[in-house]
């Protein structure tokens, strides 16, 4: 359980049976009042945004959830699924449930999975993935100052702009918080 | 500040700006005749609040107000009297509030709280110097609200006359509409009568101060937690007692003092009942403040006003951390007593 001092951004609580993580916290008290703490919490399941206010004498459950990484496996079109390889176990998430990650999935890497009671709800990329360009205009030779760049898509379908030297069949690095290119990867 | 953590939280500029009004403050009642006086921050005992905690001590108590010394020394003949010193309120960490913090309080024998509560607004309009941002004027004089009709007004509720669950369903309406959130804020249905105010108070009559803007006095409480105030019988009985706000926050309170100390033992030995029913320990009574108050203290009224968060106020910051050197580190867990 969670005292109100450990509510704090980014923590994972239980609520109405629901995982939620922590976006703003803050402690509201009357001078001769009673003490209240009042959270903005986000569904870690789908994504809505709710305030919830506390007395601060009440505790809040953890939410039973842990950061586990997995191998993606292939999607079905409907689920994308995953295998933990330790035990060869497999989730499925749904597109929803993927989220963000959806553009830098290739097959065999490995990507975070949270779990919530042991069911997958969310998949987070590494921050930097090394992908192989599928398709972009011919690369320019020599240009490596200029600062100009095209678009190039990527084998996971993704599409990032480039620096003009980039050929189809090179290996990229790109970083999956801001979908930028960052380098060359050998 | 991260990876630099001796350094003081509040930037050069602040302090100087902080360091300019406590000498506005300190001229302010010089020039009124006010005597600055100092008593202790630690002492044996205190005097009971059912929502604060004193941080305990080897010799005693780190005092969450110096209200009982200072009566001692009301009632030993000093005449009016301010203090500016430190102030303890265990677990209590936030936007604005840092477990110790700067606090000034002032008496005065003689006067009423009507006359208190000009003085105060003479007292930010000297701190402001009519400078930008001041919150009241001589050409925007600060308002003044009975409780009750602040509630009226934003939340909708009558807080002596509407039953519980009126009062529940207005605080499940829950967040202003300041607030870009789903309205979901669901509480326990647990939440007695007192608590309920205390959440409507936090949750929508304070947003709506803030929204206004300005100074704004709230008088006629309910009589709970005015546990040194005098109380007129009514229908309804209120606490003579003042909540000064300016632009939202709870800057300062006063009462028209309780003077007599029957009355006031039982108030006492009360809020420690209630602090057991909840599971807190009780304190133990300041027995010199009582004999005090039977050898005999001028009916008087005083105030306390929290000076960080005019610093606050006066700077324009957003947080009380940014005005203190070195605020206190909420990971930390502080030395409770509250048995929370």
């Amino acid at each position: 359980m969670l005292t109100h001092n450990q509510l704090r951004q980014g923590s994972r609580v239980e609520i109405d049976g629901l995982p939620w993580i922590i976006v703003g916290a803050d402690f509201v008290k009357p001078g001769k009042g009673q003490a209240f703490t009042k959270i903005k919490i986000k569904n870690l399941i789908d994504g809505r945004v709710i305030e919830r206010t506390f007395k601060s004498s009440e505790t809040v459950a953890k939410a039973d959830i842990i950061d586990t990484e997995m191998q993606y496996l292939y999607s079905d079109g409907e689920f994308w699924h995953f295998m933990d390889p330790g035990s060869c176990e497999q989730v499925a998430l749904t597109t929803i449930q993927v989220g963000d990650a959806i553009h830098w999935l290739k097959e065999q890497e490995a990507y975070q999975v949270t779990l919530w009671k042991g069911k997958a709800i969310a998949v987070v990329a590494p921050q930097f993935v090394v992908l192989t360009v599928a398709q972009c205009e011919p690369g320019v030779k020599g240009d490596t100052v200029s600062g100009a760049s095209k678009p190039a898509t990527l084998e996971t379908g993704a599409i990032v702009k480039v620096p003009l030297f980039v050929n189809e069949g090179e290996r990229i690095r790109v970083d999956t918080r801001t979908g930028d290119y960052v380098e060359r990867a050998k | 500040m991260t990876g630099h953590p001796w350094r003081p939280a509040a930037s050069r500029s602040i302090l100087q700006q902080r360091a300019r009004l406590l000498q506005r403050v300190r001229a302010f009642f010089w020039q009124r005749g006010v005597m600055e006086v100092e008593t202790p921050h630690c002492l044996p005992s205190v005097a009971p609040e059912l929502h604060q905690d004193p941080i305990v001590c080897q010799q005693g108590f780190l005092l969450t107000s110096p209200e009982t010394a200072m009566k001692r020394l009301l009632a030993a003949g000093l005449g009016p009297i301010y203090q500016i010193g430190r102030a303890f309120r265990s677990g209590e960490h936030g936007a604005l509030h840092n477990p110790e913090f700067a606090i000034l309080e002032w008496y005065r024998p003689g006067w009423t709280c009507l006359e208190l509560m000009t003085e105060v607004e003479a007292l930010l309009v000297a701190v402001w110097a009519d400078g930008p941002g001041a919150p009241c004027g001589p050409d925007r004089p600060a308002a003044i609200w009975r409780y009750a009709d602040a509630f009226r007004h934003f939340a909708g509720v009558d807080p002596f006359t509407d039953s519980q669950a009126t009062l529940l369903a207005a605080s499940r309406q829950g967040v202003s509409p300041l607030s870009p959130v789903l309205p979901s804020c669901l509480l326990p249905d647990d939440l007695e009568r007192e608590a309920l105010l205390d959440l409507l108070l936090v949750q929508q009559v304070e947003p709506g101060l803030r929204a206004m803007g300005g100074a704004v006095f709230l008088v006629d409480f309910p009589p709970a937690a005015a546990a040194m105030a005098r109380i007129e019988p009514g229908p309804p009985a209120v606490a003579k007692r003042f909540e000064l706000y300016v632009a939202g926050v709870e800057l300062a309170n006063g009462y028209q003092e309780l003077t007599d100390p029957i009355e006031q033992r039982a108030r006492l030995l009360q809020v420690n009942r209630q602090r057991q029913e909840l599971g807190k320990v009780p304190l133990p009574i300041d027995e010199p403040f009582l004999q005090a108050l039977a050898h005999g203290m001028p009916e008087c009224a005083g105030v306390a006003l929290g000076l960080d968060r005019l610093v606050m106020l006066a700077v324009g910051a957003e947080r009380i951390q940014e005005v203190m050197t070195f605020p206190s580190d909420c990971t930390q867990p502080d030395n409770n007593n509250g048995g929370e």
